[in-house]
């Protein structure tokens, strides 16, 4: 066996320089231009899904709901919303990295010189931007269909973008962490369902054990912040906390899965 | 043990004593009751700066998991890499700064249109917004994709979808391009783009081509060095010329038969042990004279009745491949 110098291996050394590593802020904003304009072609029908099935659901409890109660039906309006932002951060997100994951694919990215934290964060947003419009669409039909006053409406907006991120970082967690694309796919339509169960209906007609299960589930404060805001006086402090509290679950998500996506690359 | 190391030269890979052993992964029902897999088995290897050097061999050869510890996407069990002088076997993240890599599944770019992968792929190798756009115009005017630039590669053909890919990789000036099996489907029009591509980036920048391929032409064709491997070993490393001068006394026989062979005739009866049969056609590696006199034979039996088509043909580096050793005969001769 030889070995090369070590004079020579210097020369090589100074003539060939690592290029500069592509900075956070740069990467990210590629991977989410990129992944939001492959989501918009590619899963437009489905947020049409999501958002038929979520307004689906608001008119099929409308026949069986008074509109009288009101602690009801604010829980149904903001579970339903927040339904459509897991039924794409959540299911399809956790089925996007199972099968990126699955075919290997993810050594495009990390075979690039980026911050891999940036894709996930990056893909992440993508998916969350593009449940907003479906979840807006939900909130005011259902506030429209339950004759609940339209005031706080706006809080939809940075409810459906704190469970976005909350929601991405548990599906693209789940992505990446299941050995198989299957299993994640599973993981990822039965969280959409806990989503739906525990988001719709009001935690005062849930059972004890769904109720401690509600806690583990990180949209459900903002649920919690869209309904009050939906049925009464807003209460900021409340809605601060709770949003803060949301986004910080999705923080710690998108940061484990990072670490996920490192380690699935690598195994 | 065969190496394909070099003294004083000016090396941008040089691949000293890697093993990499895949084991059944505990709980992963796929794997269980599977033995250890050796895939890398002390490789040697130095790739020249400024050559096409080309890793061939047949499915299951090592030839990926090479490259993914060379672009530091796996770590080796044993041994080291480096990649300029630099170390990729300890810090990887240093890898993707020096190297462009085309990997065999595009997943994670196939729903983006080609302008907006190969631009996509740009940006994140560090170029500005307006630099990504002009070099992926540039990719894709070169590599003849301008036509479907806009269409997403998950609509395009399977030869289109790779050459898409190859854009990717070739996008961003890096000194090493690896690259693995980048032709895979392209029609020979597309293949010899891809080729043209690599040699201009050669010719310009003097980049290095480390070049993964299962298929005997390409590997002819386009590098200037090949390390054969099977079962994770290098069983031979040097100019393609000169690996098959190692095999210049023989050439290959093929016989294509209308349906089988007829087993009682003499002469196909002495050939059958020496060949390598793949559905109707024979393929025999015979020395030059025992060739001609085999040919006249048959000619002259009644076999030849059964015969569909034969051709007499110089070495490739198949020939040089099984002579050495090699026992998988899947290497691609189109």
């Amino acid at each position: 066996m030889t070995h090369l110098p070590d004079t020579e291996q210097s020369d090589i050394q100074r003539a060939t320089s690592l290029a500069p590593r592509t900075t956070w802020p740069a990467a990210l904003s590629a991977v989410y231009t990129g992944q939001l304009a492959r989501v918009r072609v590619a899963r437009a029908p489905l947020l049409f899904v999501a958002t038929l099935q979520s307004v689906g659901i608001l008119l099929l409890l409308r026949g069986v709901v008074h509109t009288s109660d009101r602690q009801t039906a604010a829980a149904i309006v903001a579970g339903s919303s927040v339904l459509v932002v897991a039924f794409v951060a959540l299911n399809l997100l956790a089925q996007r990295f199972g099968a990126l994951r699955a075919a290997r694919a993810l050594d495009y990215y990390a075979a690039l010189p980026i911050p891999l934290p940036a894709v996930v964060l990056g893909t992440a947003a993508s998916y969350a931007t593009f449940t907003l419009p479906g979840a807006l669409v939900t909130a005011v039909v259902g506030v429209a269909v339950y004759g609940l006053p339209a005031a706080h409406l706006w809080v939809a907006l940075p409810v459906a973008v704190c469970c976005g991120v909350a929601l991405a970082g548990l599906g693209a967690a789940l992505g990446l962490a299941l050995p198989r694309a299957e299993l994640a796919t599973v993981a990822g339509q039965l969280g959409m369902t806990a989503v739906l169960f525990l988001g719709v209906i009001p935690p005062s007609h849930l059972p004890v054990a769904a109720r401690v299960a509600r806690d583990f589930v990180p949209s459900m404060l903002a649920v919690d912040a869209l309904a009050h805001a939906l049925r009464g006086p807003l209460d900021p402090a409340g809605l601060v906390w709770r949003l803060a509290v949301t986004l910080a679950m999705g923080v710690v998500g998108l940061a484990v899965s990072g670490r996920l996506l490192r380690r699935a690359v690598h195994e | 043990m065969i190496t394909g190391t070099l003294d004083g030269v000016h090396a941008a890979v040089a691949v000293r004593g890697v093993d990499k052993t895949y084991r059944p992964r505990r709980g992963d029902a796929s794997t269980t009751g599977a033995s250890p897999v050796k895939a890398n088995d002390g490789i040697n290897l130095d790739v020249v700066a400024g050559e096409v050097f080309g890793l061939l061999g047949p499915n299951g050869a090592g030839k990926s998991t090479l490259v993914r510890q060379l672009v530091g996407l796996q770590r080796p069990d044993r041994g080291t890499i480096q990649v300029f002088g630099h170390d990729v076997v300890a810090e990887p993240a240093g890898a993707p700064c020096l190297l462009a890599y085309l990997a065999q599944d595009e997943l994670a770019v196939r729903e983006l249109s080609v302008q907006l992968a190969v631009a996509t792929t740009a940006r994140l190798r560090g170029l500005s917004r307006r630099g990504a756009a002009r070099a992926a115009a540039d990719v894709i005017d070169e590599l003849g994709l301008a036509a479907i630039a806009d269409r997403p590669l998950a609509r395009l053909s399977g030869g289109q979808r790779r050459l898409a890919c190859v854009a990717t990789a070739l996008v961003g000036e890096r000194p090493l391009l690896v690259v693995d099996e980048p032709t895979t489907g392209l029609d020979p029009v597309a293949r010899r783009g891809v080729w043209a591509a690599i040699a201009r980036r050669r010719d310009a920048y003097g980049a290095t081509v480390l070049l993964v391929t299962h298929n005997v032409l390409e590997a002819e064709t386009v590098l200037d060095r090949v390390a054969v491997l099977d079962r994770g070993r290098v069983i031979a490393c040097d100019s393609p010329g000169r690996l098959k001068a190692v095999v210049s006394e023989d050439v290959r026989l093929e016989l294509v038969w209308r349906d089988v062979a007829p087993p009682a005739d003499p002469v196909v009866h002495r050939l059958a042990p020496r060949a390598l049969v793949d559905g109707r056609r024979w393929s025999i590696r015979l020395p030059q004279d025992d060739a001609r006199d085999t040919l006249a034979a048959l000619l002259g039996s009644p076999a030849f009745a059964a015969l569909d088509d034969f051709t007499l043909s110089t070495p490739t580096l198949e020939d040089v491949y099984l002579a050495l050793g090699g026992r998988n005969d899947d290497l691609e001769r189109v």
